[in-house]
């Protein structure tokens, strides 16, 4: 079963053309990558995806739902996704447990004890429950990441949107970050992630996609796409991401 | 899951430092720089202020400026006057800024919402903002202080203290209504990106996220509105209304002594310093809070 299925999918901003007829299956249980260089639109998808932004042409449908009909309750397909941003973007005035029980109280209308309960269950698995009646501005950056994720999937989302979790991060915290996403991957969550993390995109990706100018163009599996490059620009791309000590 | 170094089983430890004499010497230098900056600083401020004194004794109208305005024992004697006019003041300015609060907080949102079905409000605060916050407010307190009686409407009060403290709310709600419409703007996008992508609707996000971030940027400009709102208070006295100001008038034009207007403003101040004093305080320990939570 498909979870995401994006097909001819065109996104503008005014006159630049950030997405073009890109199409991409995303199966129940399988994690794909988007790679590409910065401005290449890996983080406009996500968007799209999750209608921050409005697309110009083409098709989303998650669950076989088209989620691009106008008429769709946007807070609906929502309550399915699972979003993490590059700036963690925690609330800065909620503690760790507040942050994290928000949705599943106000919006899937969880009791309050049970979503405590939940909570502290994924903190203390993620090794963060002392932390859970902390500020965000009191966590490291790879705490905040790892906080941001939790409360992203205390939602039990059909589908997980990773955009560059580790960018904003110091080498050192990077890593505490990307085994949370293992241990999800491991657990059968369905994802799409973009990410510079190459060798990491090579342990987690059932599909990785090298995506230029708002166009997929090259995928396969992250052996396939990853070490055996077949189009110039892949080869270009991974050679410069490689000279940069990334991969 | 966390490589740490073996050399943080070093932290914490408390070694014993004494200042090498490179920071002696530094610490020498810095007295003497510091104690040069407070001989300056005593030496100009008795200087400015010594002279605007000196300028204001020795004017040739002080004699009778000292009379009139600085009469202690007349200003001792009309004290309870004033004071009870005051209490007109304050007692205005409470019930004012709870329903300034109210309306206000209905203007930004209304302001702020992107709903359809709000476009009628929308359109109407906007254009309510645009002219209360271009009135002067002593136009606004004679136009509903004299106006509204001439309507003859019944059932509604003729009491200038009640139209009063209406035009006062009418003309605030538009500043404070802008104030708080700032901080809503203030809090960067991502925090509702944050909050839309978890599956809060609009309302939800403006209800748990936005609003109370934006609450606690705009305490110092609402503190000041505040201040601002008791001393305004005090242009309702054109009406008739006794408060401070108004008496202070009464007293000041029975015996040509204008000491119960120093007096009138002594008690305002008196009210505002510690005002302002005091939001700050509970400002920085809001901040204090925030980023001391849980470091024990």
């Amino acid at each position: 079963m498909n979870v995401l299925e994006v097909s001819n999918l065109r996104k503008t901003f005014g006159d630049e053309v950030v997405l073009n007829d890109l199409n991409l299956v995303v199966p129940e249980h399988t994690a794909t990558v988007l790679i590409g260089a910065s401005g290449s639109g890996k983080s406009t998808l996500l968007r799209c995806i999750n209608l921050l932004e409005q697309i110009d042409d083409g098709e989303i449908r998650i669950d076989g739902i088209e989620i691009s009909d106008p008429h769709i309750n946007e807070d609906t397909v929502r309550r399915k996704l699972g979003m993490v941003f590059q700036s963690f973007n925690l609330f800065p005035h909620m503690t760790v447990l507040e942050n994290i029980t928000l949705a599943p109280i106000r919006v899937h209308r969880v009791s309050k004890e049970e979503a405590i309960e939940s909570a502290k269950t994924l903190l203390s698995r993620f090794d963060l429950l002392d932390k859970a009646d902390q500020y965000p501005d009191r966590l490291s950056g790879g705490q905040q990441q790892r906080v941001a994720i939790i409360r992203s999937i205390a939602n039990k989302p059909r589908l997980l949107l990773l955009d560059e979790v580790t960018s904003a991060l110091d080498p050192v915290l990077v890593n505490e970050v990307l085994s949370i996403v293992r241990d999800l991957k491991a657990d059968g969550m369905t994802m799409v992630l973009a990410t510079h993390e190459m060798g990491f995109a090579t342990q987690v990706a059932d599909e990785v996609c090298f995506l230029k100018d708002g166009h997929i163009l090259e995928r396969g599996t992250a052996k396939e796409v990853l070490e055996s490059p077949q189009l110039p620009e892949t080869k270009d791309f991974l050679k410069r991401v490689h000279e940069a000590g990334r991969l | 899951m966390e490589n740490r170094s073996p050399a943080r089983s070093n932290s914490g430890r408390a070694f014993s430092w004494v200042p090498s004499a490179r920071e002696k010497n530094r610490q020498v230098a810095r007295a003497k720089i510091a104690r040069k900056r407070i001989a300056i600083a005593t030496a100009s401020s008795f200087l400015v202020i010594g002279a605007l004194l000196v300028g204001l004794v020795t004017s040739p109208g002080w004699e009778v400026v000292k009379k009139t305005f600085f009469d202690w024992n007349y200003g001792l004697e009309i004290l309870d006057l004033v004071v009870k006019g005051l209490v007109t003041n304050v007692t205005l300015t409470i019930v004012a800024s709870i329903v300034i609060g109210i309306i206000a907080l209905g203007l930004a949102l209304a302001r702020t919402s992107k709903s359809a079905a709000m476009t009628p409000f929308r359109i109407l605060s906007t254009v309510y903002v645009d002219v209360f916050r271009g009135v002067p407010l002593l136009l606004v307190i004679l136009l509903v202080g004299f106006g509204v009686p001439a309507l003859r409407l019944s059932g509604v009060t003729n009491s200038v203290i009640v139209l009063g403290t209406v035009a006062v709310i009418i003309t605030y709600s538009a500043y404070v209504a802008e104030v708080i419409r700032s901080g809503i703007l203030s809090i960067h996008p991502s925090q509702r990106a944050a909050a839309r992508s978890l599956g809060l609707s609009q309302a939800q996000t403006m209800r748990h996220v936005v609003l109370p971030q934006a609450f606690k940027r705009v305490v110092p400009p609402l503190l000041n509105d505040l201040v601002a709102l008791l001393k305004d208070t005090g242009l309702v006295s054109i009406l008739g209304v006794t408060d401070a100001v108004r008496a202070a008038q009464i007293q000041g034009s029975r015996t040509f002594n204008y000491t119960p207007y120093v007096i009138a403003a002594i008690l305002f101040l008196l009210i505002t310093i510690p005002l302002t004093r005091y939001t700050d305080r509970v400002l920085q320990r809001s901040i204090n809070k925030q980023n001391a939570q849980g470091s024990a």
